[in-house]
């Protein structure tokens, strides 16, 4: 489980983050959702420490994730994006092969051999529910998927590594309707085995499939709670204005 | 007056739009010039103008070849049956021994009568072949027969061997031997480049602080900027020396040296190009591979180099078209021998070179001043196909499967 | 770890190779400006060569190095700037523009030598110009042609949009927003464009071999249509051939020295300017 203690961050003087601190369960799906440039991809970055390539980026408060401090300087950085990994808005995979892309991750971090690889690689597509739609076409380009099924194998080549954590950062913004429930779909099984952070501009999404809700605003962490709760009974008024569609 | 400003505007930007196609014009005139003066060769006669060939009458030969004769005037042949005649030891007379068999007096006034010496000279001796200035020729004696002169052919020009361009009586135009010169001082120089080159721009695009990238990049564009004579001189004084010593040659001009001042003189090229390649790769890539645990270098050479193929390509293409298109350098740096090359460790001839060493001594209009011509034909065609092929690469999108 | 290592070990490889290009520049530099700083004095750079070109200065290829900029110029920057304005400014996107940009680049790939092949057949023989400060400067023009378009066509598309677009909806032509708007606004591009233009054209050997240069004339040009001495051929021939290669030997590394010294300055001069230039739009 994942667990932030009055999080501030800062890109030079900008104050991205004002004292977050939350706490997310393992197996849960957690959404974030607010107005644009509110934080929450920044908060997100933070638990595989992907802000780390940015300069001039400051932080302070603790972060960790089953009880380790991530940003500790022993930690293995490398090693902690394997564990926690990452779907991004945009599908990027690289320029290679669909098998080339899931084994990626395998081969960089040099897990296992051919045999190894060449399962998890089924594996992991069968997970993302790709594997019917490419099984025959596995040395094909990436690049000759839809959108929807590039957003898929992004997903697979995050399981592959076997991660505990899966951080989707508006996974589906870039999609059709059809993908976007294909991954929604996806999301509800997933859950069973990892544990899911999502964020979204898309409050029916969110309701839909999480099982608690955090809202930001402005870098501050306005609510955080079930689902249910956030989306029929919210204690904000900042939270009702936003649900209801008053702003943002 | 509006009116006649708006002629002064329309006759204005009709002269903007006929400078567009200046460079297009510029191109065609040089081929057209470059083609005018060069394809002449192939009419030209192969044994130097204004001078002839002949044997006696009884003599099998009908005709030699451009090589035939000339190893027959350089005494590597020395018996007619070597080209194909009867036995018998060939006997060269060229024309100025005319004077040291005759007199003044014996030719006659204003030599009328040396014709028909030259014509007895000939008849007595059945194993003669002279090479004569055509007004002198003797011809119209049944005796003396007069051997065609083929022109050059294309052939022997492309798949010659042998550039020798001064020999009498006939200069032998084979380009081989400085296509393949330019072809390996090339082809060593952008093997010595590219991977330099190419360090060097991973380095600046992904190692390098900006602080040493705002250093670096004045200092290449200044190598870029430094003129061949200079690098030529440079190359004399202290590379030629070097390499004589250092591989305990006799002399130091060697295609080596040439090799390793081209690399450096192409080396800006290549990594201003790959750097650009390497920088134009998308963040989301780089952040994709990061986010699965590889480190940065994993990431430069599975992803990022990978994704600049076609740019890095065009870099080593268009460092390949400098090399190729370079002269005064190379001029100075590789030594003076127009023969085939076998080795790095010897002198080689380029085809820029060749030109600029040769063109000054050649007669205007005359056979040699066409065959340099036809070689600048050459290398122009042969840097606008890799001017084109860089063109197409850099255009290719990076979407085949690896 | 090894995937550390090997990160360690490539990553110092690539910062020695850095290091070694550097270190190439240095050497050169070096090499030269040291053998070569004895030997400038006012004297070299204002009398003529005197004893076969082993002693005196190199006075004449000054000037004739800089009648030659001038020429080139003169040619090459008005039609440049002209062809640059046509296709920024008034052919569309279309493919006359992709193709004149193609022979635009190809006529920059082109090697110096064939551009001196071109010269003497069409400025030389066929125009009748024969060896000349003429026939020269057009040889010269027509290579840096290429690089005036260039430089020129960033400078004109570096101007914003939205000037050209005020302008026009004040009611201007599109011809006096050239004039008043576009052109000033991209001048200083331009002429950093020029000193690069500079830099380039005085060093160029091969285009001049046969169009214009003398080793040795004892008196300056009177016309366009003398011979003239320049730098980079005088270099050549100074360390080449000449009477007598070891005593010109300090002779050859002043006009080395000379020559990357014009380069540097050029190439110093162009990028204060853009420096300078920029800096001053952000301002703005």
């Amino acid at each position: 489980m994942i667990e932030t203690k009055n999080i501030d961050f800062y890109y030079g003087g900008f104050h991205a983050l004002k004292n977050i601190s939350m706490h997310i369960e393992s197996n849960s799906v957690t959404a974030f959702i607010g107005p644009s440039g509110c934080g929450k991809s920044t908060f997100l970055r933070l638990f595989n420490r992907m802000n780390d390539m940015i300069d001039h980026t400051r932080m302070s408060g603790t972060c960790l994730i089953n009880g380790e401090n991530i940003y500790d300087k022993a930690y293995n950085i490398e090693d902690l994006r394997r564990k926690v990994g990452m779907v991004f808005q945009k599908p990027n995979p690289f320029p290679k092969s669909i098998f080339e892309n899931v084994a990626y991750g395998l081969r960089v971090n040099d897990m296992g051999d051919k045999s190894f690889i060449s399962e998890r690689v089924e594996q992991s597509l069968i997970s993302a529910a790709l594997w019917d739609e490419v099984k025959d076409k596995l040395k094909k380009s990436a690049f000759e998927l839809s959108g929807g099924q590039q957003q898929r194998l992004c997903i697979a080549r995050a399981l592959a590594v076997s991660p505990s954590i899966i951080m989707m950062d508006e996974p589906a913004s870039a999609l059709d309707p059809i993908s976007t429930s294909k991954i929604e779909e996806l999301i509800h099984t997933l859950k069973k085995e990892y544990t899911i952070v999502i964020v979204t501009h898309n409050m029916q999404q969110a309701a839909r499939i999480s099982d608690k809700t955090g809202f930001f605003m402005l870098g501050e962490l306005v609510e955080f709670s079930d689902t249910k709760k956030m989306f029929l009974n919210p204690e904000n008024k900042q939270t009702q204005n936003y649900i209801t569609g008053r702003f943002g | 007056m509006k009116k006649f400003k708006k002629i002064t505007e329309r006759v204005v930007e009709s002269i903007f739009t006929i400078s567009g196609s200046l460079t297009s014009i510029a191109i065609l005139l040089i081929v057209v010039f470059l083609f005018k003066e060069g394809v002449g060769l192939f009419n030209s006669p192969s044994v130097e103008k204004g001078y002839v060939l002949c044997v006696n009458s009884e003599n099998s030969i009908d005709k030699l070849s451009v090589i035939q004769i000339k190893e027959i005037f350089d005494s590597e042949v020395v018996d007619w049956k070597d080209v194909g005649g009867k036995e018998g030891e060939i006997t060269i007379f060229r024309f100025d021994e005319i004077f040291n068999i005759y007199s003044e007096e014996d030719l006659g006034e204003d030599y009328g009568l040396l014709s028909a010496k030259l014509g007895e000279v000939i008849t007595s001796n059945l194993n003669i072949i002279a090479y004569l200035p055509q007004e002198y020729a003797p011809v119209g004696i049944e005796s003396v027969k007069l051997l065609p002169t083929e022109s050059i052919g294309v052939a022997d020009f492309l798949g010659g061997k042998e550039w020798m361009p001064t020999a009498t009586p006939t200069p032998l135009f084979g380009v081989l031997p400085l296509i393949l010169g330019t072809l390996l001082v090339s082809f060593f120089a952008i093997l010595f480049a590219l991977p330099l080159g190419l360090g060097v721009a991973i380095y600046l695009s992904e190692l390098a602080s900006k602080r040493t990238r705002k250093l670096m990049k004045p200092t290449i564009e200044l190598l870029a900027g430094i003129p061949s004579v200079v690098y030529g001189f440079f190359g004399l004084v202290v590379l030629v020396p070097l390499v004589q010593k250092v591989f305990h040659l006799p002399v130091g001009e060697t295609a080596l040296a040439g090799s390793v001042i081209l690399a450096i003189m192409a080396l800006p090229t290549i990594i201003t190009i790959a750097e650009d390649a390497i920088g134009n790769v998308p963040l989301s890539m780089r952040e994709a591979s990061v986010a699965l645990g590889a480190s940065h270098w994993q990431t430069i050479y599975k992803v990022i180099l990978p994704y600049s193929r076609s740019g890095i390509t065009a870099a080593a293409v268009l460092g390949i078209g400098r090399a190729i298109g370079e002269t005064m350098a190379v001029l100075m740096v590789t030594g003076n021998a127009a023969t085939m090359p076998h080795s790095l460790f010897q002198s080689v001839r380029t085809i820029p070179a060749t030109i600029a060493a040769e063109l000054g001594e050649s007669p205007a209009g005359g056979a040699h001043y066409q065959a340099l011509f036809l070689l600048g034909s050459i290398l122009f065609i042969i840097t606008m196909v890799i001017s084109i092929t860089a063109e197409v690469i850099s255009k290719r999108q990076p979407n085949k499967g690896i | 770890m090894n995937k550390k290592m090997s990160q360690r070990a490539a990553f110092i490889l690539f910062r020695m190779l850095g290091i070694l290009v550097v270190g190439i520049l240095f050497w050169i530099l070096g090499f030269i400006v040291y053998n070569g700083m004895s030997v400038i004095s006012w004297e070299f750079l204002s009398t003529s060569p005197t004893e076969g070109m082993t002693a005196g200065g190199i006075f004449p290829a000054i000037v004739g190095t800089l009648y030659l900029v001038l020429g080139s110029i003169v040619f090459a920057f008005p039609l440049g700037i002209m062809t640059a304005i046509y296709t920024n400014e008034y052919a569309g996107n279309g493919w006359i523009v992709r193709f004149i940009r193609v022979m635009t680049n190809n006529l920059a790939s082109i090697p110096s030598i064939v551009f001196g092949l071109f010269g003497m057949a069409l400025f030389v023989n066929t125009l009748g110009f024969g060896d000349s400060i003429l026939a020269g400067s057009l040889t010269l023009g027509l290579l840096v042609l290429p690089l005036v378009i260039r430089t020129t066509e960033e400078a004109l598309k570096s101007v914003p949009l939205s000037y050209r677009i005020g302008s026009l909806a004040l009611g201007a032509s599109k011809l006096e927003t050239i004039r008043r708007v576009v052109l000033p606004m991209a001048f200083p591009n331009i002429i950093t464009g020029l000193i690069l233009s500079i830099g380039r054209v005085s060093g160029e050997t091969a285009p001049i071999l046969f169009t214009v240069a003398a080793y040795f004339l004892p008196k300056l040009p009177n016309s366009v249509f003398d011979q003239v001495m320049v730098l980079p051929y005088h270099l050549y021939v100074v360390a080449t051939s000449g009477t007598d290669i070891e005593t010109s030997r300090p002779i050859a590394y002043g006009t080395a020295l000379v020559l990357i010294a014009i380069v540097l300055i050029m190439n110093l001069l162009a990028t204060l300017l853009r420096a300078y230039f920029s800096k001053k739009v952000k301002m703005n």
